[in-house]
């Protein structure tokens, strides 16, 4: 066992492949948090003043709200007037072709494996590259435009669809949701929008690309999808951070809005910036997520690959307002070092004969902390529903944790729920079969890992699997030993 | 091929392996018989590299090599296999997959380029025959929900898949019944060539039927009591192994 854990302790202590910085100019808004500074971002970006009351209500009621403490992390108080709520990279304002965007931007997203050139591209796969607070780039705009898709930056939207985004900015997730979607609303500074008209079946799959490369700064950014009645949307993010001592705060709330027929699949390859191996730095996860699924027959699928970030605090979830539909969450989270993750999921049952599946795999090694919370509430009109719920955790070690709470809330009689969990640890017979057969212990533990994770990873587009399959092997790297 | 002088292992502070000698060449299929508890199975684990093994005296030669040297990993590149008696299951990873990394790493250690995905299959369908084993099965997660027979059935495929030089059945015949024991067998010896050797670990004579050994040893307390053909196998399932604690007892 003690091979064992040396073989953990390698494989877990691989250091962070996307930590450098870049050097973009950068125009900042200054420290802290005030009305003034929520003024200041709203006409950095020349919005028209129902955007800025909106924040300014948001920004009114997070003022009266407390930070939430019930997760299972640790983190020492964070200074919200100590941190940068805006900060976009300078180029001439908007660039409207990619041959605008600053040359050191598109190699910056080159070295994360990211072509913003479309040509380049073999895949069909539309990007929104945001860097710090803006999107800078989103590829095959016109393509996509042809159909009727809109798929642009947040702020295109606000300028290009006021209408939509007035009509659906926070129909989701309300403006003082929570502490940190209250945060989100009232400083947020860019994202994706994304509008699938009636019928399209959206040909390629739609990605946003998140960095964080200026130091002290925050990010909030917002994510809002819209599929009409009878579309289908697959959309993916990806995001990344360079190491930095200080801890930097991630505050995004994504929303999802699918009408009658309508179908969203939503997948997330988290990898911000963990922390190094003594829990120094890192960024801090706080996102709000949730998908309504507001007409019959609809369906929301949440497929995250949660890696990276020094503490996670994320529940994607699913309101199941249409009679018939369904909600899916499967997840994977990783958790390594002095890394925490809170994660999990709350599916809501409203409508008649609605179904929710919840398939949570979580990794644990080094001393890192990694919990399930999930709520799965049936309420009194939703009958004859039904909830299956899968929680497994994979311990590496013995210095970390795999905690779960489920909660289970059913008000009617017709309704059926199901939840299974187990905790396992990769054992050494394990690895010794796999040596055996002339398997090497990285290897090894790879192949264990991905194994128990393929369930969850199936559910990503083809391509991001494996992306997916090696950032699990290079986050575990050096944790058996 | 493989040779033991004085093999000396423990585990924690109890010494399993008392002296172990044994030579085998190429071409050779050796069994070594014996009471439960006589240290058969740990033999089988330290020359495979289980670090749950101490080994405090004695030296290993393979193939010119100073075995105990080598990591298991190493051993398995170098052409020994274990057929274990317990396999574990490795959920979500199927034998395909399994197969495939495995004998993609072996061919790296040797020097040779990947097999791809169309050759990888063929042979597999090749070697499928062999130990009669339905493809369905390889799909499946390793070892998973697998019945005691198509375990063994797949360890014997996977010896089959990457042709080791030293095969080593630890106690292969343990919980399968005659249909499972013969396909077992027959793929065994098919598999066997003037190049390789085979060390059969088993608790009783029966698997012996169908493997036809050259050499029988008898170990006893961690030592090779009693070797001769296979007619010592016969000897031992008509007198019984207190015929050798007996004849110990006395000397």
């Amino acid at each position: 066992m003690a091979k064992d854990n040396q073989v953990l302790e390698e494989i877990t202590s691989k250091e962070y492949e996307h930590g450098w910085t870049v050097n973009l100019e950068a125009d900042e808004s200054p420290k802290g948090l005030s009305e003034d500074i929520v003024r200041f971002i709203s006409s950095k970006k020349q919005e028209p003043e129902w955007l800025l009351e909106w924040r300014l209500k948001a920004f009114r009621s997070w003022q009266k709200m407390v930070e939430p403490k019930w997760a299972n992390v640790k983190y020492p108080e964070i200074n919200y007037q100590d941190i940068i709520y805006y900060s976009a990279p300078k180029q001439k304002a908007g660039p409207n072709k990619l041959s605008e965007v600053d040359p050191e931007l598109i190699k910056t997203f080159e070295k994360l494996g990211i072509s913003l050139t479309e040509q380049k591209r073999l895949t069909g796969i539309a990007v929104d590259a945001v860097i710090d607070s803006v999107s800078v780039a989103t590829t095959f705009k016109e393509k996509l435009g042809e159909l009727g898709v809109i798929f642009c930056s947040f702020s295109e939207a606000v300028r290009e669809h006021p209408e939509l985004v007035k009509k659906y900015l926070g129909s989701v997730v309300p403006m003082n949701d929570n502490y940190f979607a209250a945060l989100n609303s009232a400083v947020f500074s860019d994202g994706s929008f994304c509008y699938i008209p009636k019928g399209v079946r959206c040909p390629m799959e739609l990605s946003t690309y998140f960095r964080i490369n200026a130091a002290n700064t925050g990010q909030f950014e917002r994510t809002l999808i819209v599929a009409e009645e009878g579309s289908y949307v697959s959309y993916l993010e990806g995001c990344t951070a360079p190491m930095r001592d200080e801890n930097q705060l991630h505050a995004a709330v994504v929303e999802l809005y699918a009408m009658k027929d309508a179908q969203i699949k939503y997948s997330t390859v988290q990898n911000w910036y963990p922390g190094d191996k003594n829990g120094k730095g890192g960024i801090y996860n706080f996102v709000t997520k949730r998908g309504l699924c507001a007409g019959d027959h609809s369906k929301i699928s949440w497929t995250q690959v949660e890696t990276g970030s020094a503490i996670t605090w994320k529940y994607p979830s699913c309101i199941l307002k249409g009679d018939y539909s369904m909600g899916e969450f499967y997840s994977v989270a990783v958790t390594n070092n002095y890394q925490q993750a809170d994660t999990g999921t709350k599916m809501t049952h409203i409508g008649k004969n609605t179904r929710s599946r919840i398939v949570s795999k979580g990794i644990s090694a080094g001393k890192s902390q990694n919990s399930y919370r999930g709520q799965v509430h049936v309420m009194k009109r939703a009958t004859n529903s039904r909830n299956f719920s899968q929680c497994d955790s994979l311990l590496m070690g013995d210095k970390c944790g795999a905690h779960t709470f489920p909660y289970i809330d059913v008000e009617n009689s017709s309704s059926k729920i199901e939840h299974e969990a187990t905790t396992s640890k990769i054992g050494e017979d394990q690895i010794f079969y796999c040596l055996q057969r002339g398997i090497d212990e990285e290897a090894a533990v790879a192949l264990i890992v991905n194994g128990y994770a393929k369930e969850v990873l199936s559910q990503l587009p083809m391509e991001f699997a494996v992306e997916a399959q090696k950032l699990l092997a290079l986050t575990l790297e050096g944790s058996v030993g | 091929m493989l040779t033991i002088k004085n093999l000396k292992a423990k585990v924690e502070d109890k010494l399993i392996l008392n002296g172990i000698n044994l030579q085998v060449n190429a071409g050779e299929i050796h069994a070594i018989m014996g009471p439960n508890g006589s240290g058969k199975s740990t033999l089988a684990s330290v020359l495979a590299g289980r670090e749950d093994y101490e080994v405090t005296e004695g030296e290993v030669q393979f193939l010119g090599k100073n075995l105990l040297e080598l990591d298991p990993d190493v051993r398995a590149c170098e052409g020994i296999f274990l057929a274990f008696q317990y396999p574990v299951e490795i959920p979500g990873v199927s034998t395909v997959n399994f197969m495939k990394t495995a004998l993609n790493k072996i061919r790296e250690y040797r020097g040779q380029p990947s097999l791809d995905a169309v050759a990888f299959l063929q042979l597999m369908k090749e070697k499928m025959k062999l130990v009669e084993i339905d493809q369905s099965l390889l799909s499946r997660s390793l070892n998973e929900g697998f019945s005691g027979g198509e375990k063994k059935r797949n360890e014997i495929f996977q010896m089959a898949m990457l042709e080791p030089k030293l095969s080593i059945l630890d106690e292969t015949d343990s919980g399968l019944d005659i249909d499972a024991l013969r396909i077992v067998a027959n793929g065994v010896n098919k598999l066997r060539s003037k190049n390789n050797a085979t060390i059969v670990v088993t608790h009783y004579q029966r698997l012996l039927e169908h493997i036809v050994p050259d050499f029988v040893h008898v170990l006893y307390k961690g030592k090779i009591v009693k070797s001769g053909g296979k007619e010592l196998a016969l000897e031992l399932e008509a007198k019984g192994y207190d015929w050798i604690k007996n004849e110990m007892e006395l000397v």
